[in-house]
């Protein structure tokens, strides 16, 4: 254990010196994480204002939803699939290979470190947004409490979920369609490109059903105080058990990938 | 004529050097079929909870989204690739090669590259469009019609003068890629009409990065909203830009030492 501590917090620092290095291009990623719950924050106001069924949410509550779904997408994206697919089709990956630590390790520190430098920025912009916009945010205490483990909860759910879709790289060198088809899904089924509640029903069982709900628009739901303490001790667990579920799958798809892994540039 | 016959040549080097890679043009397709469908979910998500959007209706909305990949596929096909190369060139030194043919430069680098799979998404936004006006129906004249192509040729204008004048600053600056790349990020705003944003986020959008006016206007004019101060200003900006992107890129190219290698 105290192995893998050590291993975290090197490869933190190291991470995050060379992150530094690309405040060019890290801050190029987050006008996309800003700009996009943005422009969906002014429709969906206007569709508030303009009279439209959102069902009790006015324009101040979507600027709350918005701006939480700003932020819980930034705790949780990763770029793992363009990563992997690099690394496969370069043949860079057999180094990680030959490390004596699961190559998954040093994704994760290499997404935590550069969160380190990037969330300082996106809460920036998150009270930039909420001085323009007052969202109107009042959750219960209990909700606030429960939203931290929500939110890491979420996180590695959608590391492990994005990882894995990312060891496709291992059977096709062109991935970008299956990333796309993916990332369609996460939109509308995660309530990023709107409320899940403002979905038809057989929409929302579905985002339910899969894990899109568990990735982003639990924790939003949590803290805009739209859950029930029951519902959201459903949703810890809901979200737990697939965790565990895509855990599992993770090592099947790893080991069949690992087998037809043959350094295609090396 | 010369263009014409340049054009030619050049349209015919990219699609043989493309062709061997057919398989590609599938997975662009479907990329950009893709891309579509979630455009159009995303509208009837919206439209599911409202008959109007400030002002737009369904189909005049359908027609905007129409417009934006008709303009965005005009980028991705000949201005983004022939930018991105032209930035290669000065950074390389390999302009010279183009510097020495007896032919106008700001011609040759603007038309040489040109990314022919990106072909669906214009032939997709031109059909997402017509299906629009037929939805529309009487309510497009020939007038309206005629002022849209117009438009559409303006915003084209404006958009290609913006990415040559960032691209000529390469000449000065070394890292301009990542510019470019805030362009593209900003142009997915341009899929809702900008009259729905607040004041300094539409200001943004139509003078730091001009995306209201290859989008939105062009939208505007074909369904009605807009209004003559918009479309003469547009027209304007054209000309304004055509000139400022031509200025720019001679002083740049007075700038230009040649062959780093």
């Amino acid at each position: 254990m105290s192995y893998y501590v050590e291993y975290y917090l090197q490869q933190l620092k190291t991470v995050t010196a060379f992150m530094l290095q690309y405040r060019a291009a890290l801050g190029i990623w987050m006008i996309g994480h800003v700009l996009e719950p943005l422009v969906y924050l002014i429709v969906w106001s206007a569709v508030a204002t303009g009279g439209g069924r959102t069902g009790g949410f006015t324009p101040r509550t979507f600027a709350a939803y918005f701006i939480a779904a700003m932020l819980v997408n930034h705790i949780t994206y990763t770029w793992i699939m363009w990563e992997h697919e690099y690394r496969v089709r370069d043949g860079t990956f057999s180094f990680a290979l030959l490390r004596p630590v699961h190559p998954i390790h040093s994704d994760i520190s290499d997404n935590l470190a550069s969160k380190v430098v990037t969330f300082p920025i996106i809460l920036f912009a998150a009270a930039v947004l909420a001085v323009i916009f007052h969202p109107d945010l009042h959750p219960p205490l209990w909700a606030v409490a429960l939203f931290f483990p929500a939110a890491v909860m979420a996180f590695l759910l959608r590391f492990l979920v994005e990882w894995t879709v990312a060891q496709t790289a291992f059977w096709t060198t062109r991935t970008e369609a299956v990333n796309q088809m993916y990332f369609m899904l996460l939109l509308f089924l995660s309530g990023q490109i709107a409320p899940l509640e403002l979905f038809p029903a057989p929409i929302r069982v579905l985002a339910a059903a899969l894990p899109f709900r568990w990735m982003i628009s639990f924790p939003v739901e949590l803290l805009m105080g739209r859950l029930t303490p029951s519902a959201a001790l459903a949703g810890l667990s809901i979200q737990a058990a697939w965790f565990g579920a895509v855990l599992l799958l993770l090592r099947v798809v790893w080991r069949a990938g690992i087998k037809i892994y043959s350094a295609v540039g090396a | 004529m010369n263009l014409l016959r340049l054009l030619a040549v050049f349209v015919r080097v990219n699609v043989l050097g493309e062709v061997a890679y057919r398989v590609n043009f599938f997975i662009e397709l479907f990329q950009s079929l893709l891309e579509l469908g979630t455009a159009l979910a995303g509208l009837a998500v919206v439209f599911n909870c409202t008959d109007s959007l400030a002002g737009w209706g369904p189909d005049e909305m359908l027609g905007l989204v129409g417009v934006y990949y008709l303009v965005g596929g005009i980028i991705s096909l000949m201005i983004r690739p022939a930018m991105t190369d032209l930035i290669d060139a000065v950074r390389h030194g390999t302009l010279d090669f183009t510097l020495v043919k007896p032919a106008d430069a700001q011609l040759l680098v603007s038309i040489r590259r040109i990314n022919i799979w990106k072909v669906t998404d214009v032939v997709l936004g031109a059909g997402v469009l017509g299906t629009a006006l037929l939805r529309l129906g009487t309510r497009v004249g020939w007038g309206h019609a005629a002022l849209f192509v117009l438009m559409l040729a303006c915003g084209a204008v404006i958009v290609y003068g913006f990415w040559l004048i960032l691209a000529s600053l390469s000449f000065w600056l070394v890292r301009m890629e990542n510019i470019l790349e805030i362009f593209q990020s900003m142009y997915e705003a341009g899929r809702w009409p900008v009259t729905l944003y607040p004041r300094w986020l539409r200001f943004a959008m139509t003078f730091i990065v001009p995306v209201a006016f290859a989008v939105t206007v062009p939208a505007q004019a074909l369904t009605r909203h807009a209004d003559a101060r918009t479309l003469a200003g547009a027209a304007l900006l054209a000309v304004g830009m055509a000139a400022a992107s031509r200025l720019v890129w001679r002083l740049g190219l007075r700038h230009y030492s040649g062959a780093s290698a």
